[in-house]
């Protein structure tokens, strides 16, 4: 490409783009947060953000709610993915691209279609009245948001943990088994232990959109369910962002320590998506 | 034994097929639904098709969500197809840490990416509007272009270019006419993954956008008390067709590029 020197300026408009809407607004944000009404400098708005009663409790119903959804997830996941692991080749392909598919149904179309599967007026209800049972309440709750986030973040589970299960040599099974073990016992050896930077990904991936999470929470939830997210929202819509900006940067604390923990390879999860 | 657990795993392969289709099914069996319930069926029908065509807002949405994805894409991949040239000339611990920085986006919540675009806007310009709007969809949207260029970049045989120059044609001419065909099948995926990205968001856009200015996510979600509108069946059938388009096509292109790699990968071995 060109001379070597001369090829590097063609990265300009790019590095300019980094540093001015990447590092910039994030500058932005740090400094709210440690900044007061006066333009002085304060740890209020953090030491706010953790201490006021209102977002404990959100904090807390947040943590559970991601800690569940990411579970789930898991536990769909998993089995799933050895399952497609074990079809043939071209198969697996065809299938893997099925199950990415529905993900790309438009977000809030797809929040307004679980709304018209467990409304009290919806399908659900329907089948169940229909077959002479008690009508459920599900619509505007906890468990309303909780399926929400599994159904809208299951591929991001399933993804990382099919690339690294798929990938496990089937010698080291088999070899497994000629050694005398039961197929539990190579599960626990083989397979397990060598999906595992699947399971810390997906498991990074799910966790991630799910504590930060708002919109499915005022679609699925009806307004009466407030996670952090919510919090954080309407604190920049009521134009309070000092405050905000002390709870945005704590939500920002623990993306960076789960993205620690599962090694932050966006390459990876830009990957992930890829259909 | 053998036999029941395959039996066994299909059934959960068609379990789980099941459930994550149900939503979108059920919108596009119910597009045709003549009856205003969301599930009494009540005959065959296009009303609610015709209730979206008739429907300005939604209409007005969809047009800037279509204009908004195009725009930012085409915006982004030329952007980051330059970007790739520049950052294959970089040595590679700068290209290392550069990536690192773009891809903040991916890796961060979409609320604080969404918060931290609107906090410095509001900085800088004041009020949110379309320019706004489109600068945070680039943002979010480059980190794509790159990781689908680039591979296709780096695997390009630079010597090509450097006959091009040798035979006189000027560099921008030797890109047009050597690299970039060659690179094509990675700008292509790149462009189209963006956009489909770009079309998808709401977190960014609801930050981002100007007051009065709606997408589709950000209309649907701003209407949301009032309920599951008949024009919303329709509209999920023709965005997903859409949409299902855009990734069959950019499928096509992946697998092209990589049978034609294979055939060049076995030239250039019978070359030696």
């Amino acid at each position: 490409m060109l001379t070597n020197k001369k090829s590097l300026w063609l990265s300009g408009p790019y590095l300019v783009w980094i540093a001015g809407f990447i590092i910039l607004p994030l500058l932005t944000i740090f400094y709210y947060a440690f900044t007061n009404l006066q333009g002085g400098f304060t740890f209020e708005n953090i030491v706010g953000a953790v201490t006021d009663t209102a977002n404990i409790k959100a904090f807390g119903l947040t943590l559970l709610l991601a800690a569940a959804a990411t579970l789930i997830a898991l536990i769909l996941a998993y089995p799933l993915a050895i399952c497609l692991a074990k079809l043939g080749l071209k198969k697996q392909k065809v299938f893997i691209f099925l199950f990415i598919l529905p993900m790309w149904m438009n977000f809030m179309l797809q929040m307004v279609a679980i709304n018209v599967i467990l409304e009290d007026n919806g399908i659900i209800n329907y089948l169940l009245s229909a077959l002479g049972f008690e009508k459920i309440h599900i619509a505007n709750t906890f468990g309303a948001i909780l399926i929400g986030m599994v159904y809208d973040y299951f591929p991001f589970m399933l993804l990382p943990i099919y690339n690294t299960v798929s990938r496990i040599d089937g010698d080291l099974i088999n070899a497994s088994k000629d050694l005398g073990a039961g197929a539990i016992r190579t599960f626990f050896k083989i397979t397990f232990p060598l999906s595992f930077p699947g399971v810390i990904s997906g498991i990074t991936m799910v966790f991630v959109p799910a504590i930060s999470d708002f919109a499915i929470a005022e679609m699925l939830g009806g307004g009466k369910i407030m996670l952090v997210g919510n919090i954080v929202e309407m604190s920049f819509t009521k134009g309070h962002y000092y405050q905000g900006s002390g709870l945005a940067l704590i939500l920002m604390a623990f993306v960076v320590i789960s993205s620690l923990v599962s090694g932050g390879d966006a390459e990876a999860e830009g990957g992930a998506i890829l259909p | 034994m053998k036999r029941l657990s395959a039996f066994l795993r299909g059934v959960y392969i068609a379990l789980i097929f099941a459930l994550l289709y149900m939503p979108v099914a059920l919108m596009i069996v119910l597009s045709f639904n003549g009856s205003r319930s969301s599930y009494e069926w009540g005959g065959f029908s296009f009303v609610k098709y015709e209730a979206l065509f008739n429907n300005e807002i939604i209409m007005e949405a969809l047009l800037t969500t279509v204009l908004l994805g195009f725009a930012s894409a085409a915006l982004a991949t030329i952007i980051g197809t330059l970007a790739c040239i520049g950052l294959l000339a970089m040595k590679k611990k700068l290209q290392k840490t550069v990536t690192t920085v773009a891809n903040i986006p991916l890796l961060n919540a979409d609320i604080v990416t969404g918060i931290s675009l609107m906090l410095f806007f509001s900085a800088i310009v004041g009020r949110m509007n379309n320019v706004t709007l489109i600068a945070s969809h680039i943002t979010l949207i480059l980190p794509y272009v790159v990781l689908n260029v680039f591979p296709k970049l780096s695997q390009f045989d630079k010597s090509v270019y450097e006959a091009a120059l040798d035979l006189g044609a000027s560099p921008i001419k030797a890109f047009f006419k050597v690299t970039l065909p060659d690179i094509f099948p990675g700008v292509l995926t790149g462009f189209l993954l963006a956009l489909t990205i770009s079309l998808d968001d709401f977190t960014i856009t609801y930050f981002t956008k100007g007051q009065g200015i709606n997408t589709l996510s950000t209309l649907i979600y701003t209407n949301r008390i009032r309920g599951i509108l008949p024009e919303y069946y329709a509209l999920a059938a023709l965005t997903f067709i859409a949409v299902l388009f855009l990734i069959l096509v950019m499928q096509i292109v992946n697998m092209r590029s990589a049978t034609s790699g294979n055939n060049r990968a076995k030239a250039q071995k019978n070359n030696y």
